[in-house]
């Protein structure tokens, strides 16, 4: 049973600057070829300010906590018996490479289901510019908890 | 001329052609694995995988959200879109051919735009639903 004692528990916060070949591996990664994501010029004349954070790329961003597993930690669970449940993103702003980011994390919940044999854990992360404190996104992430050892 | 407007297939009036992704193998898990930081050795170590009960290595769901991230910006601006949401339904293993579709279920007036309610989903080849979700976009209102 995950400890329901934790839900509200607020992780260390993280700033991290987006590099731009960060972006181009992660275009990269994900067979991108929109010069938009990979060219500062084509950003550019698309009207960003740089090369933009692609829509899910404030995930990854927030794995560059100098801790990525500290919830998973917190909570004391095993990652093989982890799956991602649910992802979500409000977006407030456009984040560009060369912006600085802060990543606020949150536990806001934990519930379960089916007997117990499936624990899930909400994690909800403010991101805001660390320059100017502009409000970026929301980013709700579920997790999910797998205790049916039958299966592992 | 929004890009909307542009790509709009004459089969399919509410969304553009699906995203097809080749099969999934092991150096693409390996390099989004480098470019995400996501390190789960249950994606990239068919080991630590095994040890955990799993017939091997599979997909991070965050690499099927960052294709279903690719189909809605080759359709429509990324500056418009303002919330876009998933659900992870099953595991994606590797050999899989992902495919990313999506389209308009629903139109709202909001603040003199229209706010676009857009369904998305990743399915394979097969057509066993992977990823279901959603994003709102918003329209110039002359569209």
């Amino acid at each position: 049973m995950l400890d329901r004692t934790l839900i509200g528990h607020c992780l260390t916060p993280h700033s991290v600057e987006v590099e731009k070949g960060r972006l181009r591996f992660f275009a990269k990664a994900t067979g991108q070829l929109d010069p938009v994501y990979l060219d500062e010029t084509a950003a550019r004349n698309a009207g960003y300010r740089h090369i933009p954070v692609p829509p899910t790329f404030l995930f990854c961003l927030e794995n560059d906590s100098p801790d990525p597993w500290a919830l998973q930690r917190l909570l004391d669970m095993d990652l093989g018996r982890l799956l991602h449940g649910e992802q979500s993103f409000v977006y407030h702003r456009m984040a560009c490479a060369g912006d600085v980011l802060t990543f606020e994390p949150r536990l806001s919940d934990i519930y379960s289901r089916r007997d117990g044999a499936l624990e899930f854990f909400v994690r909800e992360t403010r991101v805001t510019d660390a320059n100017t404190g502009v409000h970026i996104a929301d980013l709700r992430c579920v997790g999910v908890q797998r205790n049916d050892r039958r299966s592992a | 001329m929004s890009r909307i407007e542009r790509d709009q297939p004459t089969d399919n009036p509410a969304g553009p052609q699906p995203l097809r992704l080749a099969p999934l193998d092991r150096t693409t898990l390996a390099l989004y694995a480098g470019a995400s930081s996501d390190h789960n050795p249950v994606h990239i170590d068919s080991d630590f995988a095994q040890r955990a009960g799993l017939p091997d290595v599979f997909a991070h769901g965050m690499l099927s959200m960052a294709y279903l991230g690719r189909f809605l910006t080759d359709w429509i601006p990324q500056s418009r879109i303002c919330r876009f949401g998933v659900r992870f339904v099953s595991r994606v293993e590797l050999g899989t051919a992902l495919v990313c579709s999506g389209e308009i279920v629903d139109m709202a007036e909001h603040d003199g735009e229209r706010l676009a309610r857009v369904e998305v989903r990743v399915t394979c080849q097969a057509g066993e639903l992977k990823v279901v979700g959603e994003a709102s976009v918003l329209l110039p209102a002359d569209d």
